[in-house]
């Protein structure tokens, strides 16, 4: 009877048992795949000053642009920076980006998804209208509009994500919470004197948390994506941080040259971590919605 | 509904979204910390001097003022002036547009028929390790960033190969002139079309030898969801009784797969080519970064280093009205085509 359990409880099985999810096929295998690529990326980043064979942002450690040697295993860049502590160290700032993005998608999006579409009415169109707008502008362009009147720094590059992301928690939470408050449990609350706030949160909440948890994975990919797309424009961090993205913002420069070990380590990280995320969050919607999948 | 009180309908719910959005973007770039005049000088300028700056830019107006002036340059096609030199922002965006036209179509044509082609593949060996190395793919290209691809592809096939150009739309002063009778000019802007209508084959060629890299890296990046699209839709086609009953008929496998089960994908496909427009314009932003392609996207992020916030403003108002009138007319066509829909 595995089907009839509410969807709320996969989540809290799945948790202790990471074994189990190999068992759920394909779905388990992409989330595990994902979950050890970012917990991995991770670690690396968070022990990076105690791994990091030179400071990531010291210049001339080695000779400019050399090659990949034993020396330096992935190479030096034109400030003669050493790139393999700049890898390791260099996912800081996306990872920053791209929680303090998610927690605010979910402090701003998660309520306004549940209280809209429960009220219903005037504000229910409202709300809609002004999430659709934003929802339907190319996402980049937003953020950077937001970004360039911001200024450079870590919180105001995860607000301009936060603003353009906002739009898909409320977009999913309201479809869900439409079809939910028509069911007889909720009607029941209602019958019982459950006050709006008590049901929303306490009924309605649990059952939606599944399709959080799988639109906030893919929003830490596309944050990633979008952090590293906002510092390649111009409205990332100052040189004085290390940061995958600056490198191929400034490796682009250095393409004539032939020196593809700047760009290439640098860009092989994002696209791992990102994808790492994409796979947890692909993995986690076919598992809580296995109708949409095929 | 009829398809009539449709279109209408639907023109009209437009026309809100659009003044949301403006407004929208006004806000950011008025209310936000400061006022954008004092930002774009970083506060080293004296008081008078920037007060002279905002009453060239209008910007001493109250905001409601600046507001209304806003909409009605807008209905006139007036996207604002340029902190840089005071010229006006519509000009340099209808000069850099057809760049970003050609690149997004070439892009959408790369991007719709790798996806079609693979996701065909994809369903026609289902569950084998070529349907699951397409999957994988598909989902590989949601996580990879485009200005990386196009590094990639710029280091490959323009530096090592030499096969392409690394960046640039043409070689300088190969412009083609399009179309020239007498007095007579048309040219559309869009390189490959004009070096036809100028019947010059070496300038044909080199157009097409520019838009090729930065146009597949777009559409490769892109292609993903129509994978997946045409993958899905195919597997529920084909076991439908007038795809078998083609196949009884003994017609050819591809005339069965492409002419009969594909044509019930088409309608799935526009539609998410719609969907995909934004994206598109938003990849072509960072694809024309790095291949330094010389439309709107290189503007804006040229404008950004400028701290010209007018310019920025005015490229972001003209993507947005374009993104909500592309969805309309997707919306509109699908509603003509397929005679189920009504709304």
């Amino acid at each position: 009877m595995e089907n009839e359990r509410p969807r709320g409880r996969i989540l809290v099985q799945l948790l202790p048992s990471l074994t189990s999810l190999a068992r759920r096929g394909l779905a388990g295998w992409a989330i595990l795949i994902g979950l050890v690529i970012v917990v991995a990326i991770a670690v690396m980043t968070v022990t990076s000053p105690w791994i990091s064979p030179y400071n990531p942002i010291a210049i001339n450690v080695g000779p400019l642009l050399s090659p990949p040697s034993f020396a330096y295993p992935l190479g030096t860049n034109h400030l003669g920076q050493d790139m393999l502590s700049r890898v390791y160290s260099g996912g800081v700032v996306m990872f920053e980006v791209a929680i303090l993005s998610v927690i605010v998608c979910l402090v701003v999006g998660v309520p306004i998804g549940l209280f809209a579409p429960y009220t219903g009415g005037n504000i229910d169109k409202g709300t809609s209208l002004v999430m659709d707008s934003i929802y339907a502008f190319p996402g980049l362009v937003l953020a950077i509009a937001i970004a360039a009147m911001l200024g450079p720094g870590v919180v105001n590059m995860a607000l301009s994500i936060a603003v353009v992301y906002v739009p898909s928690y409320f977009r999913i939470i309201r479809s869900q919470v439409l079809t939910i408050k028509e069911l007889p449990y909720v009607e029941a609350a209602h019958i019982m004197g459950a006050k709006s706030r008590n049901t929303l949160f306490s009924y309605i909440l649990p059952n939606v948390i599944p399709s959080i948890v799988a639109v906030a994975t893919i929003n830490f990919a596309d944050a990633i994506l979008t952090s590293a797309g906002l510092t390649f424009v111009g409205l990332g961090l100052p040189v004085s941080t290390p940061d995958w993205g600056w490198d191929l913002t400034y490796g682009r420069r250095l393409l004539t040259s032939g020196a593809w070990w700047v760009i290439a380590f640098p860009g092989l990280m994002v696209v791992l971590l990102a994808l790492g995320f994409t796979l947890m969050g692909e993995g986690l919607s076919e598992l809580f919605n296995p109708r949409l999948q095929k | 509904m009829t398809l009539r009180s449709y279109v209408i309908t639907r023109i009209l719910l437009t026309i809100p979204m659009i003044i949301l959005l403006l407004t929208f973007v006004f806000l950011i770039v008025r209310i936000l910390p400061g006022d954008p005049a004092s930002l774009h000088f970083e506060k080293q300028v004296n008081p008078q001097l920037l007060q002279e700056f905002k009453h060239q830019l209008g910007m001493d107006k109250p905001i409601p003022v600046q507001f209304v002036d806003y909409l009605l340059g807008l209905l006139r096609g007036d996207f604002g002036k340029s902190m840089q030199d005071f010229s006006p922002v519509s000009q340099q965006i209808f000069s850099a547009f057809p760049a970003t036209l050609e690149l997004a179509i070439w892009a959408t044509m790369w991007m719709v028929s790798i996806g079609i082609v693979l996701g065909v593949q994809a369903s026609r060996h289902y569950n084998s390790a070529q349907d699951h190395s397409v999957r994988v793919f598909g989902i590989a290209s949601y996580a990879i960033p485009v200005f990386f691809l196009g590094e990639v592809m710029i280091m490959i096939f323009a530096i090592y190969l030499h096969w392409f150009p690394s960046g640039d739309r043409i070689y300088p002063g190969m412009t083609p002139t399009g179309l020239a009778i007498g007095d007579f000019h048309f040219a559309t802007g869009l390189f490959v079309i004009d070096s036809i209508l100028e019947g010059n084959v070496q300038k044909l060629v080199m157009s097409v030898r520019y838009l090729l890299l930065p146009s597949l890296t777009l559409g490769l990046v892109l292609c993903g969801i129509f994978i997946r699209l045409t993958r899905g839709n195919m597997l529920e086609t084909s076991q439908l009784d007038f795809v078998t009953a083609a196949r009884a008929r003994g017609l050819k496998e591809r005339t069965v797969v492409y002419g009969y089960a594909l044509r019930n994908a088409f309608l799935p496909i526009l539609t998410m080519m719609g969907l995909q427009f934004a994206a598109l314009l938003a990849g072509a932003v960072l694809t024309e970064t790095t291949f330094s392609w010389p439309g709107l996207g290189r503007f804006l992020v040229d404008r950004i280093s400028f701290r010209d916030y007018t310019a920025i403003q005015g490229v972001v108002v003209f993507f947005g009205i374009l993104v909500a009138v592309v969805s309309l007319a997707v919306d509109i066509l699908y509603a003509y085509l397929d005679p189920r829909i009504r709304f």
